[in-house]
């Protein structure tokens, strides 16, 4: 392994290439070139053409903020509880109480950042269970076809009917969910139905192509095929909705909290909105502040989220990365066009 | 397509309809507490001993909580067919009734926002991409991805705090003036839409963002179609091409979403009807859910599940007459 480690601890471009003009390299040494090679093309590539708009950059800063306060943010920031400073400090008057205190004196920042990572875990984990769900779904039933189609459609189309935000206010009062990944899973209990059927409508379309047709005739069985040949083609579709069903739980988690449906054993956004909208601030301009805290912090993510789909759909639309070439780069970046239709769905959504 | 296509589609809605209500059915008797516990539980609240509020709970409400589930199913189920959803445990009257009641009100409030955003993003987006690379486009870009990235009960909140609490220019909730009797004269369906100004407010401006961005996108492509150059070449005037070649080809693609949103409102529903506490179809099912009221639940399950169903039925149906190139997604088993 000695010479791997070599090519880890420099990593010079120069000592890449001698490697792939070396002929007698051993097996571990080439796999580290795919490695490279993999990391080149499905991270760095993406990430430069990210970083290369804007927008998408805000979009990445934004949600890289956020996961810094839900990291390293309760970290620093002391956890609040009440009447740790005075009563309904205004915010931006000083430096320890930034966004100010509540109606009991709680830090309002205090408040935000340690909401954040059990925010943060729950985001993930929803987003994670219905994408994968959908993907499962949608790709065995479009390849498969038949009885199975039949039947997985079937239950896919009573969970897109079945109204979503009763049924998930049902499922937390029968499982009182504790842990922030149970929250995120109930929450997205139904909302991979949808992403599934328009990803078996693509699988339909994908299984008639040729080379999907050649690895069927040379034998290969079914699961590898959807595996490697099936759903890389997906793979763009599949993380854009991955992002928007993210914002799905932020904004289904916060509306829960605050209709308080959900147990409150968790900080979350939704339970400080829920207690300033039950608070004197909602009867006056100055202590508004404590009912826009909670609503800024969520608009912001979800803002951030979305400009990062909209960039995600940028790097994969063919037409869109064509026409970036044609027009030759950085001058168009401003006037690129955003595929809309796919966050269309999410926002009517609920 | 064939006529068996049809049928079966059509048994397809009535099949989804039937899982939809029987998996609720099983799924809502596994909540902790029932209509009798909340019952007990109000009136214990208001200074009854417990064994008082039993006895009061149980003659006053017309359920039998000892009735086995399979046979309370096949009683509900058999009622359903000759249109009977039961009695509501906690308002004591016709759930049907209910239901019809309430249902106007979220249809009136839903559908208005949904034509407005829809209208209003469809007229904004072909004129963003009509100008695209314009400085009005960059910012109505940003500006619509910003309205879309607001959930639409924290819209709501924002405007009934700032317009209803504060300024006092709007009421703060219900449907009408209370004090007015209700009819067909104009200051009652003033009061109507007075009141609905708020929550259709609230929908419409976090929600034509999307549809506006979605047809940005879709006119954009279609501007790009060779067809199009060929008009141009062809002498056909700039108007009339806009008019009869893109924004058609580009609102096809939205139809589909237009139609899912029309079932989806009805759920949406839920939480804006609780912030502006309007008694709608939302309104209702949240709150049989909270009082354990299983008859009124089970019919804002089945009445949106219904609603549903229909429009993505409506929204297949028609998509194939609208677009010849769609196919019906076939599912003969190849492999």
């Amino acid at each position: 392994m000695k010479p791997t480690d070599d090519l880890q601890t420099d990593g010079g471009e120069l000592r890449l290439e001698d490697l792939q003009l070396d002929e007698t390299q051993r097996e571990s040494e080439n796999r580290w070139v795919t490695y490279r090679r993999f990391a080149d093309e499905y991270v760095k590539a993406p990430f430069l053409i990210l970083w290369s708009d804007w927008r998408s950059r805000a979009g990445i800063v934004i949600v890289m903020m956020y996961v810094l306060a839900g990291v390293v943010g309760t970290q620093i920031i002391p956890a609040p509880y009440p009447n740790q400073a005075d009563l309904w400090i205004k915010p931006f008057q000083s430096w320890r109480y930034l966004l100010g205190t509540d109606k009991t004196g709680q830090d309002l920042l205090g408040l935000m950042v340690h909401a954040t990572p059990s925010m943060l875990i729950m985001i993930t984990a929803g987003a994670v269970f219905s994408t994968v769900v959908a993907a499962v779904v949608g790709t065995v039933a479009g390849y498969k076809g038949g009885t199975m189609d039949r039947i997985l459609m079937i239950i896919t189309d009573s969970m897109i009917a079945i109204p979503g935000l009763a049924l998930v206010i049902v499922l937390a009062a029968i499982i009182e969910p504790r842990s922030p990944v149970l929250v995120g899973i109930i929450l997205s209990s139904h909302v991979w139905a949808g992403l599934a059927r328009s990803l078996r409508s693509q699988v339909l379309t994908l299984r008639e192509d040729s080379y999907v047709e050649a690895s069927r005739v040379m034998g290969i069985r079914t699961p590898a095929i959807i595996g490697k040949d099936v759903l890389p083609n997906l793979m763009p579709y599949i993380l854009i909705n991955f992002v928007n069903s993210a914002r799905n739980v932020i904004f289904n988690s916060v509306g829960l909290y605050f209709l308080g449906v959900l147990p409150y054993t968790n900080l979350n956004w939704g339970v400080v909105l829920d207690q300033s909208y039950n608070s004197p601030a909602i009867h006056s301009f100055e202590l508004m502040y404590y009912l826009f805290v909670p609503l800024v912090t969520v608009i912001m993510i979800s803002f951030g989220l979305i400009l990062l789909s909209q960039g995600f759909d940028r790097i994969f639309n063919p037409r869109i990365r064509a026409k970036h070439t044609k027009s030759g780069g950085k001058e168009s970046v401003g006037a690129e066009p955003d595929e809309g239709s796919t966050s269309v769905n999410t926002t009517m959504g609920q | 397509m064939s006529k068996n296509y049809y049928l079966k589609r059509i048994g397809m809605v009535f099949v989804t309809i039937y899982l939809v209500t029987t998996f609720t059915f099983v799924l809502i008797r596994y909540m902790p507490g029932g209509p009798m516990d909340y019952m007990v539980a109000q009136l214990i609240q208001q200074g009854l001993p417990e064994a008082r509020a039993r006895q009061i709970a149980s003659t006053y409400l017309k359920v039998n909580p000892d009735q086995p589930i399979h046979v309370a199913y096949v009683d509900y189920m058999s009622g359903i067919l000759v249109g009977d959803l039961g009695i509501s445990t906690w308002y004591d009257r016709p759930v049907l009734e209910i239901i019809i009641s309430a249902l106007p009100w979220t249809v009136f409030v839903m559908t208005v926002s949904l034509i407005l955003s829809f209208a209003f993003g469809i007229a904004l987006g072909a004129w963003m991409a009509y100008r695209e690379g314009s400085r009005f486009d960059s910012v109505a870009t940003i500006v619509t991805t910003f309205l879309t990235s607001v959930p639409y009960y924290l819209a709501a909140i924002a405007l009934l705090a700032v317009f209803s609490f504060r300024l006092g220019w709007f009421p703060t909730g219900g449907r009408y003036n209370p004090d007015m009797a209700a009819g067909m004269t104009p200051e009652f369906f003033r009061s109507v839409l007075y009141h609905g100004i708020l929550p259709i407010a609230s929908f419409t401006l976090t929600a034509f963002g999307g549809w506006a961005l979605g047809m940005r996108g879709n006119s954009i492509q279609v501007l790009g179609e060779d067809y199009l150059r060929v008009a141009r070449l062809a002498g056909i005037p700039e108007r009339d091409i806009v008019i009869k070649y893109v924004t058609p080809n580009a609102i096809l693609p939205l139809y589909t979403n237009l139609m899912i949103a029309i079932g989806f409102i009805f759920g949406g529903s839920i939480i804006l009807e609780q912030i502006f506490n309007y008694p709608g179809l939302g309104y209702y099912l949240f709150k049989s859910i909270e009082t354990r009221d299983y008859p009124l639940m089970m019919g804002g399950f089945i009445v949106i599940t219904i609603a549903v169903a229909i429009s993505i039925f409506i929204a297949d149906m028609t998509y194939s007459l609208i677009d010849p190139q769609a196919e019906a997604g076939d599912s003969r088993e190849t492999y």
